[in-house]
């Protein structure tokens, strides 16, 4: 039974030391109302994209909130920006601001 | 006393800079239009159009017959100053040449006449002399109503003016002193002279009685010049270059030519048209809710002076209504959306997904749209229609459903919205219909505008009702209730759809009418073109457009977007329900009450 440890499987940890939250903060300044989400999943729900794929925009605001940034803007790319995701939120949150935001954050630190 | 004859050199020189400046302007902003605009304008000379251009050039840009319109009074002062300067100048030089009987004298003797000619002796003389003391009175009570409106604008009925750039202030300041000056100057001279009339001469006994007369007489006379020098040399960099602007703009827009998604010359004379007379801050509702850096006039005023418009470009929901209210008929819209285009840089979106979207043969297709599949009660509706008329049609996007595009085209990527355009456009050509059927003004304004799809007829959905119930298909029918019918914005402002809706509504119910409708509805506050639009601002405008609604008590609101739909039913005083709604109804009571007649005429028999 030594050998049965959670700690074990490192692919799994979020480590909260090394945390990159630069991403975050920076899409929260751009759009305040990112910070008041609850990961109800209504978004994701009402998504005409997600109604095609796996793409998941509860998802994404997770990982994100993880510091997790890779992969984030292959998985964004299937946003058709229609804008029903911020129409559902109870938070009232500005969500086809916030997707616009990452992507062209990511997009400046890729040129920069 | 001493003639000096050099004053009219800032004159001059103001003159001779404006002009060069002009025609430089005007040949570059030719060679920048597209080839086929450049045919179109060439073509164009040849046509009727030229006397409708010359009218609107003189309705508009002379007399401004739009903003007397709208405001009277705000009418009168652009009406005084522009007009009355033009007969100023024309009198003027019609002066002179009664005067000399010929047409040979510098282009500024004109202006400075009653220096040049003291004692001005020709039949006539005191009619002219007449006419230009009026002329110049009425400029000098537009100039006094321009400066009481900067003071207290309420008394225009305006609850806003615009904010000045420097350069602004330099041609404003120099344009007001421009016809006083003159007053002194000419007062002065029929002082000397006694060659004015009513009022110069008046004036002049005054300063003669008053004034040591010699002392600033020829320096009136180089102020008066200076004033118009530097008037004319500031008048590019400043927002009056709107006088010129506006003329070839009106005769471009007769010409035919388009507004285009790229930003192209055309966009920028209309951007240079721009009066800034501030009659778009009163239409948007966003000023009510307290964002006032997204308005027209701001916004082109931004970009003009090369200054970040991030916020002010894409804060804005696009409505329109400022479009509807811009007396110079600037497509305020299409700049905006070309602009931010131009603004963007171009963000990978890829939907390749889309591909395994079904396609079937039919007759007629219904497309309804991200907006609609979010508020089901209409997809219903619709269903029950067709199912009612008994025709054959496919619901296109049922299942999997592909966005227009119109949100990607208003965020400015055009190449993304190119990608959706070109699927929805496979799917739509393979499928061999002749109709297409929307229930989304917004995926209504996309299909109409961005898309080509030859041999197919784009129909919005209260379209189609209005002629099924016109070919008796539909039952007409009483539900015996009070509605309004708001305007969604793509479709009334956006595709000038008014009539046909308001005819399906009158058949069911008895509609209230508004003061605010058609062309000045208000917006529901959640379109899609606003992007970085804080949430409070736009329940603002939900809660101002809800309460203006809710004081004629209606049983219910009818919108014919399921976007407004979703946005004001969050507010619960009054119902929402979409035209198709309505429509559904009404079928289910006709179909009731042939139910119930067929049983009483069984119960007859039996």
């Amino acid at each position: 039974m030594a050998t049965f440890d959670f700690l074990e499987i490192r692919h799994l940890h979020i480590d909260y030391d090394n945390l990159d939250q630069e991403l975050l903060n920076e899409v929260i300044r751009e759009e305040p109302s990112f910070q008041w989400c609850i990961s109800c999943g209504c978004c994701t729900a009402t998504c005409s994209a997600g109604n095609h794929t796996t793409f998941n925009i509860r998802r994404i605001s997770l990982i994100l909130r993880r510091g997790e940034v890779e992969g984030l803007e292959e998985e964004l790319k299937k946003c058709m920006l229609c804008g029903k995701c911020t129409l559902v939120c109870p938070r009232d949150i500005q969500l086809r601001n916030v997707v616009m935001n990452i992507k062209k954050i990511i997009l400046k630190k890729k040129t920069a | 006393m001493i003639r000096d004859p050099n004053f009219q050199y800032p004159f001059l020189i103001g003159t001779i800079f404006l002009f060069a400046y002009l025609i430089i302007r005007v040949i570059l902003w030719y060679i920048k239009l597209s080839k086929y605009d450049k045919l179109r304008f060439i073509h164009f000379w040849k046509t009727k159009s030229v006397w409708a251009a010359i009218r609107d050039s003189v309705a508009d840009g002379l007399l401004h017959l739009s903003i007397f319109k709208k405001n009277p009074l705000l009418g009168y002062m652009h009406m005084s100053l522009a007009f009355g300067w033009f007969l100023l100048i024309v009198m003027g030089h019609l002066e002179v040449i009664a005067d000399r009987h010929s047409l040979n004298f510098p282009f500024y003797y004109a202006v400075f006449y009653r220096y040049y000619q003291p004692h001005p002796d020709f039949a006539g003389a005191k009619v002219f002399g007449a006419v230009m003391d009026f002329l110049l009175l009425i400029i000098l009570s537009g100039v006094a109503l321009a400066i009481i409106k900067r003071i207290r604008k309420q008394i225009f009925g305006m609850k806003r003016t615009t904010r000045l750039k420097t350069f602004d202030k330099i041609a404003l300041a120099s344009l007001w002193l421009i016809f006083p000056l003159r007053l002194l100057a000419e007062s002065l001279s029929a002082a000397y002279y006694h060659n004015g009339s009513f009022m110069s001469n008046t004036l002049g006994e005054w300063f003669i009685q008053n004034v040591r007369v010699s002392a600033i007489y020829d320096l009136s006379w180089w102020l008066y010049s200076c004033s118009l020098g530097f008037f004319f040399i500031a008048l590019p960099f400043s927002r009056y270059m709107h006088i010129p602007t506006e003329i070839v703009f009106i005769f471009l827009r007769h010409a035919g030519i388009m507004p285009k998604k790229y930003w192209n010359s055309y966009a920028q004379i209309q951007m240079y048209s721009c009066s800034r007379c501030g009659i778009c801050l009163d239409a948007c509702q966003l000023y009510e809710a307290g964002v006032s850096n997204v308005q027209s006039v701001y916004f082109l005023q931004f970009i003009r002076n090369n200054e970040n418009v991030d916020k002010s470009l894409f804060g804005c929901i696009i409505c329109g209504r400022c479009q509807e209210a811009c007396p110079v008929h600037i497509n305020l819209n299409d700049l905006r959306t070309a602009l931010r285009i131009k603004a963007s840089k171009p963000l990978t979106f890829s939907y390749e997904y889309t591909q395994k979207a079904l396609q079937q043969k039919a007759g007629i297709i219904y497309f309804a749209g991200c907006m609609t599949h979010l508020t089901p009660q209409i997809k219903f509706s619709m269903r029950r229609i067709f199912d009612f008329l008994g025709d054959n049609v496919w619901f296109m996007d049922k299942d999997k459903s592909i966005c227009c595009g119109a949100p990607l085209m208003l965020a400015g990527q055009y190449d993304s919205a190119s990608q959706l355009i070109q699927k929805n456009t496979e799917l739509i050509m393979a499928s061999g219909a002749k109709t297409l059927i929307l229930s989304c003004p917004i995926c209504y304004k996309a299909f109409r505008e961005d898309y080509v799809l030859p041999g197919i007829s784009i129909k919005f959905h209260a379209v189609y009702l209005n002629e099924m119930i016109r070919q008796g298909r539909l039952p007409k029918i009483n539900l015996g209730f009070k509605t309004i019918y708001h305007d969604p914005c793509a479709l009334g402002r956006g595709s000038k759809i008014y009539d046909q809706p308001r005819y399906v509504i009158d058949s069911y119910s008895q509609r209230i009418r508004l003061k605010k409708e058609k062309a000045e509805a208000l917006c529901c506050g959640a379109g899609l073109g606003a992007i970085n639009l804080p949430i409070e601002a736009k329940n603002k405008v939900t809660f101002e457009a809800m309460s203006y609604f809710a004081r004629f008590k209606p049983n219910a609101l009818i919108t014919a977007c399921p976007l407004c739909k979703k946005t004001f039913a969050r507010d619960r005083r009054i119902p929402v329900l979409d035209i198709a709604e309505l429509t559904a109804r009404a079928i289910d009571e006709y179909v009731n009450e042939q139910k119930k007649t067929v049983r009483e005429t069984r119960l007859i028999e039996s």
